[in-house]
């Protein structure tokens, strides 16, 4: 029974592996570059489960066209919303560690984290 | 409805509009406007934390003309209330005591950008105090950890900008975490009003049905929000953005971005979840566990600190474990304990800054403990200040320290299995916190010896710096005040955490 479910629900299921590739990436990446990709990867999978979450088989968008005003109609706005929230902050997020990372690669010439980290050990300041 | 009721949207509003005003005004103007959001802050809190505890019940106040299920919300309360006065009153007492450090190391330019990220930092603060909307909540997470990563950065140096890059990344993993559980919350209670979802939680819970993902969605927010106020393994950021950012940076970070953390997580555990289903999920047994690792590996580090800024940061770390193990404990004793020690380390961490930065300044600013040998002796009003820190660090009678160990020591006793933990680990870890505290503060008071030349080394009266010395007092008589009137304190926690669910 278990496994069913799993196949149905496979839309869920991709999120989840996606949202763990992109952790992992964020978390264990010693490039800065390849540690924002699996920031987007990551937030990109949280969006996809939310946006599956809100979604009716057989349903339309959330707006209205010719008049159709019944709630059966269209799918949960809601949802969209919350995902569109995501998007802005994520988009400011990215922005911020991307500046962060020219800063370092113009001090440093090294994308490399823990480059950077040994550097200023050495340096001892 | 009152006109009083308005405050907790007004004081949002106004910090978050003030942000946006400084970035055009010159660095003097906008440390004034700043300043003065920051006072009508601290009486608008204090109003309603007034008007509050004379009708004796929190009040939900509607954002905009939806109701209920649809609209957002905020909801106000005793604690919400007191902790928005208490956070006003370190955020000025930091702010006023790093004022000559913001001076000296910001460049000239680029000050009032400073105050426009602490501006938006005591929004989303306040923000994560009142909001009664989970999704809100996450937001404001987010723009906390913009502003708090803007901190650290303002001052350029290469340690402070490795410091901001391992901050975002480490935040950005637990606001992941965080928002994960959000979504899957939302899926399964369909609501995002966290009153709504305490009532489906309840029939979840009831029923039986959906178990194993409430439990997971509760364990994904209580990690994020672990990893982003630097619970023990979390914390490699930590020592370097406290130890290198200007004065007020450190004293802000340290005394409210992770307490704002904390607070949104005791109300996930009160208000989202329920506390009796948050005791019975074995969540609260990992953030026992690390809670105490942390206590130790925090002061063990901190021993071993050569740099008085970076061994008040690593202090920081086993602090967040105290406060942790509280949570851990499952007990209400447990949580009116951590939330006493969020309030008596605010206090006392920023105090030991900004005593800390007194002291180096006396010393050619060097932090080594070798240039730091009789500091007290030349800036006499810090080495006070800073004796008075560590003896509440390390848990002295009539500082405040001392009332929050004894409450921790209280919630552990009748507890089954946790209790010989607890307090063995409490006391290991005054023990050590004794070691790291005594040592400076002998250090500071053993006179120079002959033949040893501190380089730079200069007396620094207390008029020299009125800004740093009357923030120093404050906070010593705020310190005082914990620890000897800790009753009333107590028991507005204590209602506080009753109309809080």
């Amino acid at each position: 029974m278990n496994g069913m479910n799993l196949l149905n629900n496979y839309g869920e299921a991709v999120a989840m592996i996606l949202f763990g590739i992109g952790f992992s990436n964020l978390l264990l990446q010693k490039n800065l570059i390849k540690k924002i990709i699996g920031l987007n990867i990551m937030d990109t999978a949280t969006y996809l489960f939310l946006a599956l979450k809100g979604y009716i088989d057989g349903r339309k968008a959330p707006v209205v066209v010719n008049g159709v005003q019944s709630v059966e109609a269209y799918i949960n706005p809601i949802p969209s919303g919350l995902v569109l929230t995501g998007i802005v902050v994520s988009v400011s997020v990215t922005a911020l560690m991307l500046s962060l990372t020219i800063r370092l690669y113009r001090r440093y010439h090294t994308l490399d984290l823990d480059e950077i980290s040994t550097r200023l050990k050495k340096e001892g300041k | 409805m009152d006109f009083v009721q308005n405050f907790p949207f007004l004081s949002i509003i106004l910090s978050l509009f003030s942000g946006p005003l400084s970035s055009v005004l010159s660095g003097r103007w906008a440390k004034r406007v700043n300043t003065a959001v920051i006072v009508v802050i601290g009486c608008m809190s204090a109003a309603t934390l007034g008007y509050v505890m004379n009708t004796g019940e929190a009040y939900v106040y509607t954002m905009g003309h939806f109701p209920a299920p649809w609209g957002n919300e905020i909801r106000v309360g005793v604690l919400e209330a007191a902790m928005a006065l208490f956070f006003c009153v370190i955020m000025f007492l930091s702010m006023l005591g790093g004022i000559r450090e913001r001076e000296e190391e910001i460049e000239e330019g680029k000050q009032n950008l400073y105050y426009v990220m602490v501006n938006l930092l005591l929004c989303s603060l306040l923000a994560l105090i009142y909001t009664n909307d989970l999704f809100t909540a996450y937001v404001f997470v987010e723009i906390n950890t913009i502003s708090a990563c803007g901190l650290i950065m303002i001052r350029q140096n290469g340690r402070t900008i490795e410091a901001a890059t391992r901050y975002m990344i480490m935040s950005l993993l637990g606001s992941g975490l965080l928002l994960l559980g959000i979504c899957f919350l939302y899926d399964l209670t369909g609501h995002l009003l966290m009153s709504n979802i305490k009532e489906q939680v309840g029939i979840l819970a009831a029923t039986g049905s959906y178990h194993i993902p409430l439990v997971v969605s509760l364990g994904l927010m209580s990690v994020g929000l672990a990893i982003k106020s630097a619970l023990y393994p979390f914390h490699a950021w930590l020592p370097d953005a406290y130890g290198y950012s200007t004065l007020s940076s450190a004293a802000i970070l340290s005394s409210l971005v992770s307490k704002g953390y904390i607070f949104l997580l005791i109300k996930i555990f009160y208000r989202v979840i329920g506390f009796e289903i948050v005791g019975e999920s074995k969540v609260i047994h990992v953030l026992f566990v690390f809670g105490i690792i942390g206590m130790i590996m925090g002061s063990l580090n901190a021993i071993k600190e050569d740099n008085i800024r970076r061994m008040i940061a690593f202090s920081s770390v086993a602090q967040i474990g105290y406060i942790y193990m509280g949570f851990g404990l499952g007990t209400a004793e447990g949580v009116i304990a951590s939330i006493y020690h969020m309030v008596s380390h605010s206090a006392t961490k920023s105090l030991l800054f900004v005593a800390a930065s007194g002291l180096t300044d006396a010393s050619g600013k060097s932090p080594r403990y070798r240039d730091l040998t009789g500091a007290a002796y030349r800036n006499r009003l810090a080495g006070v200040a800073f004796t008075v820190g560590s003896l509440s660090m390390v848990g002295m009678p009539v500082f405040s320290g001392f009332i929050s160990k004894l409450l921790f020591a209280q919630a552990a006793i009748g507890h089954r299995f946790k209790m010989l933990p607890t307090l063995i680990a409490l006391a290991i870890s005054v023990v050590l916190n004794a070691i790291y505290f005594m040592k400076t503060v002998i250090r500071i008071y053993t006179p120079v010896p002959a033949g040893m030349e501190i380089s730079e080394g200069r007396t620094v009266p207390a008029r020299e710096q009125p800004a740093k010395a009357l923030a120093l007092i404050c906070f010593i008589v705020l310190n005082l005040i914990l620890g000897l009137s800790s009753e009333p304190v107590i028991d507005l926690i204590q209602n506080g955490l009753k109309m809080f669910g």
